[in-house]
């Protein structure tokens, strides 16, 4: 099984080929980036687990309010410009992160975390409305799946106010190293797939009840 | 409170009140606890003993090491394993007993010794044990030993990740443990059947640990994904192309896509039965608009993916294990990495199979039938592909090789009623019925043979002495004989029409069959025996056991070029690969032992006990989220985001092992007293029983 060769040219110029001494590089932020990637994959198949189910659960509505009673896609309109407003401050953050300009990053992250805010309170506002008017979840299957989609964008937009602001504080501490900047690209990933997932709600949720 | 629940309920201990309600009156719960504790004092009595805490803490707790956190999956697997089997040893115990009018009745239950509520509660813990507890973590704890190995990593892509993969892991199987002496624990199958998971109709809080179990062990298995695929993408040594991938690496690229992509529907799927749970939405409920098939065919989305998930590793290993034993490459090999590819492809457009009774139109029926035969063709083609590379091979029938030949038959069989089944005409006869029971008994018997033989395989690798063949036989063939004696009478049983999850068998006449299904078990204790024999055999003998760095002697793949038991770094030097088989290669030119003219400074990852404190956390978490105790579910969450926050200031995470260092460490190893690789190649080491046996 074993052909042992004892010749010793062989040998010697395969050696130098059986162990790399150099560091390749194996570049660490584009490894983390890479990772970040695949869990936004996974976490996208959340969100296509619960569109897959809204398609039933759209007209399972028990007797209570329907899609058209409940929707306004005027007013989610206001909140799709102030979420991609958002978005787009965060992009021109990791532009001043390019340039290595901290200050300009950080009024940048500053103005994303305000537009995200506001998003939310906006939300808040459009389910305090819904509340009022006994369109709660435990009203029917319906309203579960509508409360529980955006419910669930909202907290991953809540999530990324933590991250920003939990950034802004790492650029300020230690500038822009390494850790910092593969973090900051991961929250620009993060940022604009909010984006993504709420232009699939606009479609699937606000437009659909808007059609008659 | 949202929801409406019976009492008693008060902020400060959530629903705990509820465990004055228990009547621990139970002698297997006691038979358990002693057990558990018992086994829990020991150890701790013996780590003190042999002052081995700071060992425990500085090696294996806060470790960052891929090797370590792979040999921690197993061992959490290999007890939850054990746990499974008890379950099992009473479902079957208590079916045996429980026939006919004149069933003896024992410890208050009407027929046998088993309340139907417990034996329910037993086989919900046996499903979601073995399948998420036991099988999972043995798999990806060998994944993570050995896929970095066979690339020519260092480490994996984040070793922190890992580790907080690993403990999360540990907290779901923890919960579960919990589950047996708190309180109780689903009763609703492992599948979590809807409405009957639902607060109406289960409100105790057994649903609510499985609930959280496999959200906190779900998210442990994805995080796991991530980092296995970015590792095998990223992390791979010069000249490691795709086309030399090791065949092991390469379904396990197809089994963490597999889970990447899987287990967020699963974690929707509970997610939503959480909310109608805790929230009082109704997406599951008899009514108000709830729908449970949807829950069905979410938790089936991800349910047979999952079992895809666990058979491609398994199938890697057999393709690790044959050739090495029959001394000659993989036949078929891009085959073999396409047939990984397509059944993790078609994993997805199967689902419905598992409940053509739904009363989906023939249409949809039509197409999930054919889908699912086609699983057949990737299959058919990976057990050629195996026969062929035996085929005019230099046989050597080692343990490793039994299991994996057992395997094969395993497949075979399971294949076949799988091919049954997958006409819906036959499932409507047998569906629910222990046959059904039978057929993914057999397949998930497939995975645990080639695990085995996975672990006997690669243990000198890791541990650097090889497992006793003599008692690895005998273990092999009582495992075999049980495993036969339990199935073949399902199987029997299931045509006959004996449904599953029976509490009572009203049918005499089943009885002889049952009776040899205890013999079977029976058996099975044997093989654990075994088992233990051969641990402790192999433990006790270790000084004369060891081997060089290719265990085997024929082994093929990267892995072996190192020395074993593995050094932490791994590879002294980062190997550069020339061949798909790059140890056979190096073995065919004379290369194998040759050491490196120089060293080079590895840099490494630092140990941290922050991914330890997230798994505490979490588990906190889950147990205050089990007892709805608000303050404390609370304190949990905002533990592990500030462990997660704390955790992003440290600079100093990793350090340098300088090339001095390696290079004494090195010297150090090739002094010790220990056969190398060519006496071990030369089969110079095998005991005489063990002497390769040549078949052409």
């Amino acid at each position: 099984m074993t052909m042992k060769t004892t010749d010793d040219t062989a040998t010697g110029q395969a050696t130098g080929g059986l162990w790399a001494f150099e560091d390749r590089g194996h570049d660490p932020v584009s490894t983390r980036t890479l990772g970040f990637w695949l869990y936004l994959l996974s976490d996208a198949m959340i969100f296509a687990a619960l569109f897959a189910a809204w398609g039933v659960y759209l007209h399972n509505t028990a007797g209570g309010p329907t899609i058209h009673g409940i929707v306004h896609p005027l007013y989610a309109f206001a909140e799709t410009a102030v979420l991609f407003t958002g978005v787009f401050a965060y992009g021109l953050a990791m532009s001043a992160v390019k340039r290595a300009w901290r200050g300009g990053a950080l009024l940048a992250m500053a103005a994303a975390l305000g537009f995200g805010a506001w998003f939310l309170g906006m939300e808040i506002h459009e389910f305090s409305g819904l509340a009022a008017l006994g369109a709660v979840p435990e009203r029917s299957g319906f309203l579960s799946a509508y409360w529980t989609i955006i419910a669930l964008h909202g907290a991953h937009i809540a999530l990324a106010l933590l991250w920003t602001g939990l950034m802004l504080v790492q650029v300020l501490w230690s500038g822009f190293t390494e850790k910092v900047v593969y973090r900051l690209l991961n929250l620009r990933l993060f940022w604009h797939y909010q984006a993504v997932i709420w232009v699939c709600v606009y479609v699937f949720v606000y437009l659909r009840g808007a059609m008659r | 409170m949202l929801v409406h629940l019976p009492p008693p309920w008060n902020p400060i201990f959530g629903r705990l009140g509820l465990i004055l309600h228990y009547r621990y009156n139970n002698p297997m719960i006691f038979f358990a606890f002693e057990l558990v504790f018992v086994g829990a004092a020991i150890l701790l009595f013996w780590l003190t003993c042999t002052r081995r805490w700071h060992t425990l803490w500085r090696d294996w707790l806060t470790t960052v090491d891929h090797k370590k956190i792979g040999v921690m999956y197993i061992v959490i697997g290999l007890v939850m394993l054990f746990r499974g089997f008890f379950d099992a040893l009473m479902i079957r115990t208590q079916q045996a007993m429980a026939v006919g009018p004149t069933a003896v009745s024992f410890l208050g239950a009407a027929h046998g010794y088993l309340p139907p509520f417990h034996l329910d509660q037993v086989f919900t813990a046996h499903g979601t044990i073995m399948i998420l507890l036991a099988v999972t973590p043995i798999l990806v704890g060998l994944m993570n030993l050995i896929v970095p190995l066979q690339i020519g990593a260092r480490d994996m892509a984040y070793p922190y990740l890992n580790a907080v993969g690993l403990w999360l892991t540990a907290t779901a199987a923890a919960l579960v443990m919990i589950a047996l002496f708190i309180g109780d624990f689903s009763h609703a199958g492992w599948v979590g059947l809807t409405p009957l998971t639902e607060l109406a109709y289960s409100p105790g809080p057994g649903v609510d640990y499985w609930i959280w179990a496999v959200q906190i062990g779900g998210l442990g298995t994805t995080l796991g994904a991530v980092n296995l695929l970015a590792t095998i993408i990223k992390m791979r040594a010069p000249g490691m192309t795709w086309p030399r991938l090791p065949i092991f690496t390469w379904t396990s690229v197809a089994t963490n896509i597999i889970a990447l992509t899987s287990f967020p529907v699963l974690t929707a799927a509970v997610g939503m039965l959480a909310l109608d749970r805790y929230v009082g939405t109704h997406f599951f409920t008899a009514g108000l608009g709830g729908d449970l098939m949807m829950y069905t065919n979410l938790f089936w989305t991800w349910g047979h993916p999952e079992v895809y998930f666990l058979v491609l590793p398994a199938f890697g290993m057999i393709s690790e294990i044959i050739p090495t034993f029959s001394e000659k490459p993989l036949f078929g090999y891009t085959t073999m990495v396409l047939a990984s590819m397509a059944i993790a492809g078609v994993s997805w457009s199967v689902w419905l199979h598992h409940f053509f009774t739904m009363g989906a139109s023939p249409g949809v029926n039509t197409y999930f039938s054919i889908a699912t035969m086609l699983v057949g063709i990737p299959t058919g083609v990976k057990v050629f592909n195996w026969l062929f590379t035996m085929y005019r091979g230099k046989l050597h029938f080692e343990t490793p090789m039994l299991w994996a030949v057992g395997a094969i038959f395993l497949l075979i069989s399971g294949g076949m009623t799988g091919m049954m089944l997958a006409v819906p005409a036959i499932n409507y006869i047998v569906h629910n019925s222990v046959f059904v029971v039978a057929h993914f008994h057999n397949m998930i018997l497939v995975i645990v043979y080639a695990t085995f033989g996975a672990v006997t395989f690669w243990f000198p690798k890791v541990f650097g002495f090889k497992l006793d063949g003599r008692y690895g036989r005998r273990f092999f063939w009582s495992f075999t004989a049980g495993s036969l004696l339990v199935f073949v009478p399902m199987y029997l049983l299931g045509l006959m029409g004996m449904t599953r999850r029976l509490d009572y068998i009203a049918h005499p006449a089943w009885y002889p069959l049952l009776l040899i299904q205890v013999v079977g078990i029976g058996i099975y204790i044997l093989s654990v025996i075994y088992f233990l024999g051969m641990l402790a055999v192999s433990i006790n003998r270790r000084e004369t056991r060891r081997v060089g760095a290719d265990a085997w002697g024929s082994a093929r793949s990267l892995e072996w070029a190192t020395r074993s038991p593995v050094p932490f770094y791994n590879f002294a030097v980062t190997p550069v690969v020339h061949a798909r088989d790059e140890w056979a290669w190096r073995r065919e030119r004379g290369l194998t032992d040759l050491r490196p003219e120089r060293y080079v400074d590895i840099h490494l990852p630092r140990n941290t006990v922050v991914p330890l404190v997230i798994g505490a956390f979490s588990l906190v978490f889950g147990f205050a989220m089990v007892w709805r105790i608000w303050w404390m579910a609370a304190c949990g969450l905002v533990g592990v985001i500030a462990a997660v926050i704390i955790r992003s200031f440290a600079r100093d995470t990793d350090y340098v092992v300088p090339a001095e260092e390696v290079r004494r460490l090195e010297e150090a190893a090739a002094r010790a007293p220990r056969p190398d690789t060519a006496t071990a190649a030369a089969g110079a080491t095998l005991p005489p029983h063990a002497q390769p046996s040549v078949r052409s």
